[in-house]
């Protein structure tokens, strides 16, 4: 499939020149493109944020919710009709933030849905706050004397919390995060892709050449299948490692789970009650309890 | 049957009450089931206290020959089954009282009363048969007896309550049930009572749900097939009774992380094609509040089941409230339009819900079921619920390519779309948008957005569920009320029998009813019963139809409103 068919043509797009957020959105049109997801197969769900309005930036369905709010929806569209593709993204403080806890228990639930969150350690629309990823000692017009909160890691909580595929991602390198994205989009159950994205306007200390300097790729004799050393990479911060951290092959997703598609595999949209089936039950209720 | 006063002509009002865990339950379960089975008219409502253990919780359970469905003060035959379930009851106990117990367990709670003590040793029996535990069916055995039940339909009964038991536990329970049956008469000897009630042929077809049942049979009668929620009281047993039935009825039902994930699943499931629900209380609901508004903005059918409990805050957990009115009205920031319905009935618990799902459907908004806590774990046998007069309304449209989700259309309704179905692409965006969906902030294009979501809300004028007038039209006096007050305040005016006098019972607030101010304005004094404190729907109705009723009975307990608080209220009104 061609990239060009999610092209939205000649549109106002409301990003900084040298945003991060634009190789972002070129990977993942390639990605989508190689992998043959049509744009009336796939759904764009993102929350509020400047990561959070690629939605509109790319020819498909989506659903651009609240502030914090991806995830739920997400998980609810696969559940309605697993076999649309579901992509829930937006920036770091929106899921690890605002939606914190719907990042917690979604990773729990495992829906089939890729989570690919703008990671640029500050909240860019709301003007240069620090947002859960920020570095300690971060100065803001709120945090004025530089953050003092411990920073969120992503990737641990999510490797504690079992979450079926864990990734990083630099933006800087376009080609290995469209390898990155596509395994993540074909891994079946919740993915998460983390993709460090400089902010060029409200982060003046995780810059592009930053990223560069204090990043590195996993080796390639690294085992992505051995939880506990995944856990003891996705801790280290002197230079922030890269690529595919943890895979759970042996998860069933959330779709599979809700016990209504073993027998039949239509979509909701495409079932009737059973009013047969009804009518028992509302006789069931002549004897009392 | 022993001689003496008789009691029943309007049913007889049992009162069990004891600590949480004391088995109070077993012994409505098994004798409500027993008496609707016998063809009686049957109605349950408890009260209890926000705990596990201990405390001291009550069930009235009322049984007629004839309908019955509201709560009353009245007791005429109590089963106390702790120290202090009589002081619990204190206000509502009177000299015609027949108390039934144990003076061991009572204590001087018993001693030198007002009402009339008959000892009735089912502790001393159930230790005879080996344990303890059987007590509460030999209760069941006197208080079945005591009712004119034949001994044979007891064991039946009490056997078949009992079939997934071992052995000797249906025997000993069978045992435990004819001992007990063996006490009435000596009961209703010691107490002077006869009871006198005949079997209604018609009640044996009919079903006895609770109002939680009811909706859930409801959304399930609408077509819903996706519900998320957390669990919060008195909203929980839609929950559970949609997961208990949901798996094999195709039905997708998931505990969300907490109320806000819930009700944006709900509004993702219907994007995504489902009919979802959501099901809360107060202070789940507040958690919502953001969701109802993204429902508002991206047009997204949403049904919402708010059971009231008494608030602020946390407030008390399992009593019942109606002070939500408001809440429910203006959740959400921003304009946009909603149905609020409020069933009153059973019937209209399930009819109403099953009815939100293709409103909500066609229209495009949120809608919203407003029930409590009497109503939800309240139960009576009502006609069975017939899926025939429901149909499942879907107002989905398959795309073609160029689709706009937001097409501008004169009733403001624009074609809904699903992803996945058609040709063409669903966009929708909690940003002011345009036709297709995208980010705008054209502001001639924001005002024409507002009006259109604005214009949907004239459209569902044209559904407004009349108001139910009770017994007729020709009336001087007129008492309003909604939701679940209905049968009480019906009752009331029953009891109250002035011919001048009648009920207007709103099960759906708001859109208001237009013909709200004439219904009023015929009447020469116009009284309103609510369960709040300042009179939430009088307000309503005088920003929405110009009246002003200044007449208020209000209760903000934790209570329902009993027939006879209300009678006497109204009497107190309308001298
Ligand atoms: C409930 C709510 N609170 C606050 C906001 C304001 N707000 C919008 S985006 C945002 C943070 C954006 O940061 P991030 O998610 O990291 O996205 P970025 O802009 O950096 O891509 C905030 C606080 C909102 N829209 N809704
Ligand atoms: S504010 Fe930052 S994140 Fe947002 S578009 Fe500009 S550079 Fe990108
Ligand atoms: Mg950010």
């Amino acid at each position: 499939m061609d990239t060009n068919v999610f092209d939205m043509g000649d549109i106002d797009v409301a990003w900084c020149p040298g945003c991060g957020d634009y190789g972002i959105l070129n990977v993942l049109k390639k990605v989508l493109a190689e992998l043959d997801i049509a744009p009336e197969k796939l759904v764009m769900v993102s929350g509020i944020g400047q990561a959070a309005k690629i939605p509109h930036y790319l020819r498909t369905n989506f659903f651009n919710g609240l502030h914090g709010r991806a995830l739920p929806p997400a998980t609810a569209i696969k559940a309605a009709n697993p076999s649309m593709t579901v992509i829930a993204e937006s920036g770091d403080g929106d899921m690890y933030g605002e939606g914190g806890n719907h990042f917690i228990h979604t990773i729990r639930r495992n829906p089939g849905i890729t989570n690919i969150v703008h990671n640029n350690m500050v909240y860019g629309l709301t003007k240069g706050q620090a947002s859960p990823t920020s570095p300690l000692g971060f100065k803001t017009p709120v945090q004025v004397a530089g953050v003092m909160l411990e920073p969120f890691n992503p990737l641990a909580v999510a490797i504690a919390l079992d979450a079926g595929f864990v990734a990083r991602a630099f933006i800087g390198d376009a080609e290995k995060t469209k390898e990155i994205l596509k395994k993540a989009i074909t891994h079946k159950g919740y993915a998460l892709v983390d993709i460090f994205q400089p902010c060029v306007t409200f982060n003046k200390i995780n810059t592009w050449q930053w990223f560069k300097e204090h990043t590195y790729y996993l080796e390639d004799s690294y085992n992505p299948l051995d939880r506990s050393a995944a856990f003891k990479r996705a801790l280290e911060t002197d230079k922030l490692p890269l690529g595919i951290f943890y895979i759970n092959p042996n998860k069933s997703a959330f779709e599979d789970n809700v016990g209504i598609y073993q027998q039949d595999n239509r979509p909701l949209f495409e079932r009737e009650p059973d009013l047969n089936r009804l009518r028992m039950l509302i006789g069931k209720f002549r004897a009392a309890g | 049957m022993a001689k003496g006063k008789s009691v029943g002509a309007d049913g007889v009002s049992i009162v069990l009450c004891g600590q949480a865990g004391m088995g109070i339950q077993t012994v409505e379960g098994i004798l409500t089931g027993m008496l609707k089975l016998a063809g009686y008219n049957v109605f349950a409502t408890k009260e209890y206290m926000s705990r596990v253990r201990g405390g001291n919780n009550s069930t009235e359970i009322r049984v007629s020959s004839r309908p019955v469905s509201a709560y009353v003060d009245r007791i005429d035959i109590l089963v106390p089954l702790n120290k202090g379930a009589i002081s619990h009851l204190r206000d509502r106990i009177s000299a015609d009282t027949v108390v039934i117990g144990e003076a061991e367990l009572l204590g001087d709670e018993v001693s030198g009363a007002k009402f009339k003590f008959v000892e009735t040793p089912f502790t001393k029996i159930a230790n005879d048969l080996g344990n303890k535990i059987y007590s509460n069916v030999v209760a069941t055995g006197t208080l079945a007896g005591l009712l004119g039940m034949k001994l044979d339909d007891i064991c039946e009964y009490v056997k078949r309550s009992f079939s997934t038991k071992a052995a000797d536990v249906v025997s000993n329970n069978v045992k435990a049930a004819q001992a007990g049956f063996r006490l009435a008469e000596n009961v209703a000897v010691r107490a002077g009572i006869k009871i006198n009630m005949s079997p209604d042929a018609g009640v044996k077809d009919q079903i006895i749900p609770s109002g939680g049942d009811s909706i859930g049979l409801g959304a399930m009668a609408g077509g819903c097939n996706f519900v998320a929620s957390y669990p919060m009281t008195p909203s929980t047993s839609v929950l559970s009774f949609m997961a208990k039935h949901g798996r094999d009825s195709g039905i997708i039902v998931e505990q969300a992380e907490d109320e806000i994930a819930a009700i944006n699943m709900a509004i993702g499931a219907w994007y995504s094609g489902a009919r979802a629900m959501v099901t809360t209380s107060g202070g789940g609901f507040a958690l919502m509040v953001e969701g109802v508004s993204l429902a508002g903005m991206l047009e997204s059918p949403i049904v919402i089941h708010l059971g009231q409990r008494p608030a602020p805050a946390t407030g008390l957990p399992t009593r019942t409230e109606q002070a939500d009115i408001e809440l429910a009205l203006y959740a959400g920031h921003g304009e946009f339009p909603r149905i609020i319905f409020t069933p009153g009935t059973l019937e209209q618990a399930f009819y109403l819900t099953a009815c939100a799902f293709n409103l909500a459907d066609k229209f495009q908004m949120p809608v919203f079921i407003l029930s409590d806590q009497y109503l939800v774990d309240s139960y009576y046998n009502t006609a069975a619920f017939d899926v025939s007069k429901v149909k499942v309304e879907k107002y989905v449209v398959k795309t073609a390519a160029g689709y706009k989700r937001y097409e501008m259309t004169p009733t403001g309704i624009s074609p809904r779309g699903i992803p996945g179905f058609g040709d063409g692409l669903v966009c929708v965006d909690s940003d002011e948008h345009d036709a297709e969906g995208h980010i705008t902030e054209d502001l001639g294009l924001r005002t024409r957005m507002v009006d259109k979501r604005l214009r949907k809300l004239e459209s569902a004028k044209a559904e407004i569920v009349e108001p139910q007038l009770y017994p007729n039209c020709k009336y001087k006096n007129l008492v309003v009320c909604w939701g679940s007050t209905y049968p009480v305040v019906k009752e009331a005016i029953e009891l109250l029998g002035k011919s001048d006098t009648s009920l207007l019972h709103y099960s759906q607030i708001y859109p208001l009813h237009p013909q709200t101010a004439d219904y009023l304005s015929k009447a020469k004094r116009v009284v309103i019963v609510e369960g709040n404190a300042t009179a939430q729907f009088a307000k309503l109705i005088k920003l929405h139809a110009g009246f002003d009723i200044k007449d208020r009975i209000l209760k903000y307990s934790g209570l329902q409103f009993s027939v006879e608080e209300v009678t006497v209220a109204l009497k107190k009104i309308l001298k």
